[in-house]
């Protein structure tokens, strides 16, 4: 009989009972599939049908119960579903077989044996018991709406009627995973015991007489703390999360709003009604791009350069002992704190050996700040702090396989430190520098060993933020590429690679988003309405509250200097007369007291000053709408410029470098993803539109135009 | 078209809305019979020759279900050929009652209403209606709900209105409305609320607080910080006004209106009933309208609703002696007085809400009489009637002495 099955194993034991064990092939983990559920459904037809079977325990033979679907497959089926019936078809592709399962009149148990999420515990909450393996790996939970989903096969429909209503949505729309003794206490599971004990426990349910008979399937069923629109308490739930969920995703990321609904509509109805709700609501994120925008981008493209996807081949993984970070201030200490925690010993130089203690010290005092939060250890902070050795001298580097360059954005101190890096570290260890916009082939000019150094582009906060920008100078060889992508994969973080040029691809996307936040002042748009429409466009703070928290002056500072590298050439960026204005008045943000907004005792509100230096022009009606697009398309734009110029050369990495590295808004997709999300004939539409009414930098690029011309996607 | 004119109008006084509240031991079926009996017996009528009554109630769930229009009229001893319906447009119920029933007379398809208004505040909480606009996630979404006390503040916020502009119209309103009781401005429609045995129960409005000063204003916490930090509100207001940098929270329980629990009637008729009844016309309805506006913000509706009906009246602002607006908001008035360029001293003459009071579906019925006696108590003719209405609208009614 098993033979007749391909991704289960199909067993009758000496109890009766129907033994299927889950077993998929193609991938280490279970994910659900279409031949998975056809054979579950003939399974199922097989238990009802036969007398001699009393029931069945669905368990599995991987070390996942089932991880749920699979994420490269969704990307593919939800590319360019426009049409209501298809997506409602999607939506409804599992539900039946498990809804058959759930009244095919026979007790069927669910013997989770490891992870069960998403598809994966829909499936077991569709059986009429579980039983879960006390084994650490176990862990369940529905995180759909991490992806920009929701659950689509009754989870939705049967866990609040499970648990009720509140906690069901608090595990939804959270999305967060749970272990075994939390799901017992939530009453999502029957029973935990040791994995020895799994199966035998769950065919001990059904000897036992498990009713094969669903609560809400009975006549006269409530769901446990109410439901529906009469209950005032639901209603103030409904309420206030409806209301978080549109303050926290500005309504960018429809699948919170959807799950809740979903629940809402469908608990206040029959079972099988709110299953079709459920599917009505899936079927409409399936048709929203959204989900397919962030599960391309964060999951598949990124995962993608998690492995190293662009790493050169044939180069020898490279192992990193020791490293050396020159200058200890807040990003050169952010890359030795990181490099400790990958295991890494750090030399963290500064000018005196007094200037790089102190820098140490900074570290030091961070880690006390988490271990008074209780987020560290004490032991784990001493540890750490015992891998890096701040010194002045620059011997210590001998032993280094890598050395960061983290000190100011000046060509000469550049060079002159590299000069005295590269007389004592080894001849062939890697040189990096942490520029995040002077073009590396130039600052390292007339180096030794030009093959052996690159530009490695950490972001701010380092600790936190997981993106480093990979710039590939002239000379750099295949081999320092591959070691640099060596040495970031230890760090737990994600590498694009860009080639070299002024800004190198993330600065310059983000530069002419600031800029056009200045050039909107110049034209007397309120800073406040600047900032709130950015943040309803998805960006977590707005342009010009960031400006002032961050400071004007090195903004200006890089303007200035690439104005006097480039001569005559140069192009005065559009917000280039507000920074020096700013500057020069001595608004320079936060840290001065006043800046695009005034300070008081670090409170922000509103300068009359800069009202008064740029008042709102009465005939001038201020388009929230355009301010948006004017937000998000000069980044797009500028990222198609550097897709042109050949800085970058993938639109999927250029996608998760902005998001990662700039905090483009992950809705999105990225800067790409929202070229092709528009169409790009209608991008280049829009842009020539707003060259026309905003300025002539909006003009579309002759390579964009093309595009647009011969109908070409990103994806 | 066919005149609709007012005979007749009475109103209970408000009690508090609370248990310790002067009518809450009456049920609002009782407070809308014994007004139902009232304007019966000050013009005895014979209630066969009613053609409607038409009652705005506001949370007509409870013992206020079930249309209670017409079990309340047929305990206050109408014929029970008089049939009855319960309205509801949230706060401008009683007055769409009356602009209901006059367009039913103007149109010739009636010839004599009784429209009003009843809300026990104090025994059918505001809100225990549900509905979906505060409860369904997609209609939470859709209308950017906010609670009205963000719209009022945000109005204030928008237009400039400091703390102390809202408390000194707060302050002004008690002011007005004490001064109308002590001179018995409306002793000629308010009557005594009776308990089950008939004896008299209640015969002044509660909620007064005539000896509040500026100080004991100021010194109140803003109702509404709390619940547009922490839930959510202020965000969504602002993603509907992004050019808001921060909310100003300046209303309080005592620049707001009262809950309160009350009722109120008019006598509505065309001249020929009227003369068979033997009645005089005190005034003519001349227009009505009504608007929808921005949800949000919600309270900014009065204007539009007034431009609407002066359009309607062949009039403008000027042409109006008194305004009386719904004082559901001192923001609301303020903002009203701003639009149209009134000054204070035509407007809520004789108090408001927020000195006595906003028992909901009652209030518009009860502005009507108000300021029909004030009219007529001055020799003036015209007045234009608007409350800002929940969900973004507002209702207007012009009348004029006969």
């Amino acid at each position: 009989m098993s033979s007749e099955f391909k991704t289960i194993q199909y067993q009758l034991n000496e109890q009766g009972i129907a033994i299927i064990l889950m077993d998929i092939p193609g991938s280490n983990a279970n994910v659900m599939g279409d031949a998975f559920r056809d054979e579950l459904d003939l399974a199922v037809n097989l238990i009802a049908s036969d007398d001699n079977i009393k029931g069945a325990v669905i368990g599995s033979v991987k070390n996942d119960f089932m991880a749920g679907g699979d994420l490269n497959a969704m990307v593919e089926m939800f590319a360019n579903v426009t049409d209501s019936q298809v997506a409602l078809d999607i939506a409804n592709s599992i539900k039946p077989t498990l809804r058959k399962l759930e009244c095919c009149g026979k007790p069927i148990v669910a013997a989770i044996n490891g992870p069960a999420m998403g598809g994966g515990l829909e499936l077991a909450l569709a059986c009429h018991g579980r039983v879960v393996s006390d084994s650490a790996k176990v862990i369940m939970g529905l995180p759909e709406v991490t992806l920009g989903l929701m659950p689509g096969a009754g989870g939705s429909q049967r866990l609040p009627r499970m648990i009720g209503i509140q906690k069901a949505l608090e595990i939804m729309l959270q999305g967060r995973p749970f272990n075994a003794a939390k799901a017992l206490e939530l009453g999502i599971v029957d029973a935990v015991v040791t994995p020895e004990k799994l199966i035998e426990t769950a065919c001990q349910q059904i000897l036992d007489g498990l009713e094969p008979i669903k609560p809400w399937d009975k006549k006269g069923y409530t769901i446990p703390g109410g439901s529906g629109f009469f209950d005032a308490g639901l209603g103030n739930t409904y309420n206030y999360l409806t209301t978080t969920i549109c303050r926290d995703t500005q309504r960018n990321t429809p699948a919170p709003l959807a799950l809740l609904t979903a629940v809402a509509r469908g608990t206040a109805v029959p079972f099988d009604t709110g299953l079709h709700i459920e599917s009505c609501y899936f079927a409409k994120l399936i048709l929203d791009p959204t989900a397919r925008n962030m599960v391309r981008t964060l999951f598949v493209s990124k995962g993608e350069l998690d492995k190293l996807s662009r790493r050169p081949k044939g180069i020898d993984k490279a192992s990193f002992q020791t490293i050396g970070v020159i200058g200890s201030g807040l990003m050169g200490g952010g890359i030795a704190q990181s490099a400790a925690k990958a295991g890494i010993d750090v030399i963290l130089l500064d000018i005196s050996d007094e200037q790089a203690s102190k820098g140490k010290d900074a570290i030091a005092k961070s880690f006390g700040k988490l271990i008074a939060k209780g987020r560290m250890q004490q032991e784990k902070a001493d540890a750490l702090l015992a891998k890096i050795t701040p010194s002045a001298d620059y011997s210590k580097l001998a032993n280094c396989q890598l050395v960061v360059e983290a000190v100011f954005e000046d060509v000469a101190l550049k060079q002159k430190v590299f000069k005295m890096a590269r007389e004592h570290m080894p001849a062939d260890a890697i040189l990096a520098s942490n520029t995040s916009s002077l073009p590396i082939s130039q600052i390292g000019d007339g180096l030794p060993s030009p093959d052996r150094f690159l530009g490695l582009h950490f972001f701010s906060p380092v600790e936190r933020m997981p993106l480093i920008e990979v710039i590939r100078g002239n000379a750099t060889s295949d081999k320092t590429l591959a070691e640099a992508l060596d040495f970031i994969a230890l760090l737990r973080k994600t590498p694009i690679i860009v080639n070299d040029s002024r800004g190198f691809f993330t600065s310059r996307v983000i530069s002419a988003y600031l800029q056009e936040a200045f050039a909107m002042v110049a034209e007397g748009i309120s800073p406040t309405l600047i900032d709130n429409v950015a943040k309803q466009a998805g960006f977590a703070i707005g342009p010009l509250a960031l400006i002032d928290d961050i400071g004007l002056e090195n903004g200006y500072k890089a303007s200035l200097a690439e104005k006097e590298a480039l001569g005559e050439s140069w192009v005065e960026p559009a917000g280039f007369k507000v920074q020096k204005q700013f500057n020069e008045l001595g608004r320079i943000g936060r840290r001065g007291g006043r800046g695009f907004y005034d300070y008081s005792e670090g409170v922000r509100t509103p300068s009359s000053a800069v009202a008064e230096l740029y008042p709102a022009s009465a005939s001038a009606v201020v388009d929230a709408e355009q301010i948006k697009q004017r937000l998000l398309y000069v980044q797009s734009l500028e990222a198609a410029r550097c897709y042109e110029e050949g800085v970058i050369t993938d639109a999927a990495e250029a996608d998760v470098g902005v998001i990662l590295g700039i905090g483009f808004p992950s809705y999105t997709g990225g800067v790409f993803s929202l070229i092709d999300t528009l169409s790009c004939a209608k991008f280049v539409a829009d842009l020539n539109n707003l060259a026309d009414t905003v300025g002539e930098r909006f003009r579309p690029n002759p390579w964009l135009k093309h595009r647009a011309e011969i109908g070409s996607q990103f994806y | 078209m066919i005149d609709a004119f007012i005979f007749d109008h009475v109103r209970t006084p408000r009690g508090k809305g609370r248990p310790d509240g002067g009518l809450h031991s009456v049920p609002p079926i009782e407070l809308a019979a014994q007004t139902l009996k009232a304007i019966k017996s000050r013009s005895d009528l014979d209630t066969s020759t009613i053609d409607d009554v038409i009652l705005g109630i506001v949370t007509p769930v409870g013992e206020q279900g079930c249309n209670m229009a017409r079990p309340a009229l047929l305990m206050a001893d109408y014929d029970e050929s008089v049939p009855g319906m319960q309205i509801d447009r949230a706060c401008s119920s009683g007055l769409d009652a009356v602009n209901l029933g006059a367009a039913q007379i103007m149109s010739g398809q009636a010839g004599m209403i009784i429209s009003g208004g009843v809300e026990s505040m104090s025994r059918v909480p505001m809100g225990s209606q549900g509905g979906a606009w505060p409860r369904d996630p997609a209609v939470i979404s859709k209308t950017y709900f906010a609670p009205q006390g963000i719209g009022a503040d945000l109005i204030a916020t928008r237009s400039g209105f400091s703390r102390s502009d809202v408390d000194s119209y707060a302050l002004e309103s008690q002011r007005r409305a004490h001064n109308a009781w002590e001179n018995d401005y409306f002793s000629k429609s308010v009557i005594t609320v009776v308990d089950d045995l008939g004896l008299p129960l209640c015969s002044k409005d509660e909620h007064m607080r005539p000896t509040a000063t500026a100080g004991d204003l100021a010194a109140l916490k803003p109702a509404f910080a709390a619940m547009g930090e922490q839930g959510g509100y202020n965000a969504i207001a602002q993603q509907k006004y992004p050019e808001v940098f921060a909310i100003n929270h300046v209303h309080t329980a005592a620049n707001s209106s009262g809950i309160v629990d009350g009722a109120s009637a008019l006598l509505l008729g065309n001249a020929a009933q009227g003369k068979a009844a033997g009645l005089t016309p005190r005034a003519r309805i001349r227009a009505f309208a009504s608007v929808g506006s921005e949800p949000t913000i919600m309270l900014t509706g009065p204007a539009a609703a007034a431009r609407k009906a002066l359009k309607n009246a062949g009039m403008n602002a000027a042409d109006i002696d008194l305004f009386e607006l719904n004082e559901a908001f001192a923001s609301v008035v303020l903002e009203f007085m701003r639009e149209l360029n009134i000054p204070h001293d035509k407007i809520n003459v004789n108090g408001g809400a927020i000195a006595m009071g906003h028992p909901l579906g009652a209030t518009g019925g009860m502005l009507i009489g108000t300021v029909l006696d004030e009219l007529e108590r001055r020799g003036q003719h015209t007045a234009l009637i608007s409350l800002c209405v929940g969900i973004g609208m507002g209702v207007a009614t012009i009348i004029e002495r006969v």
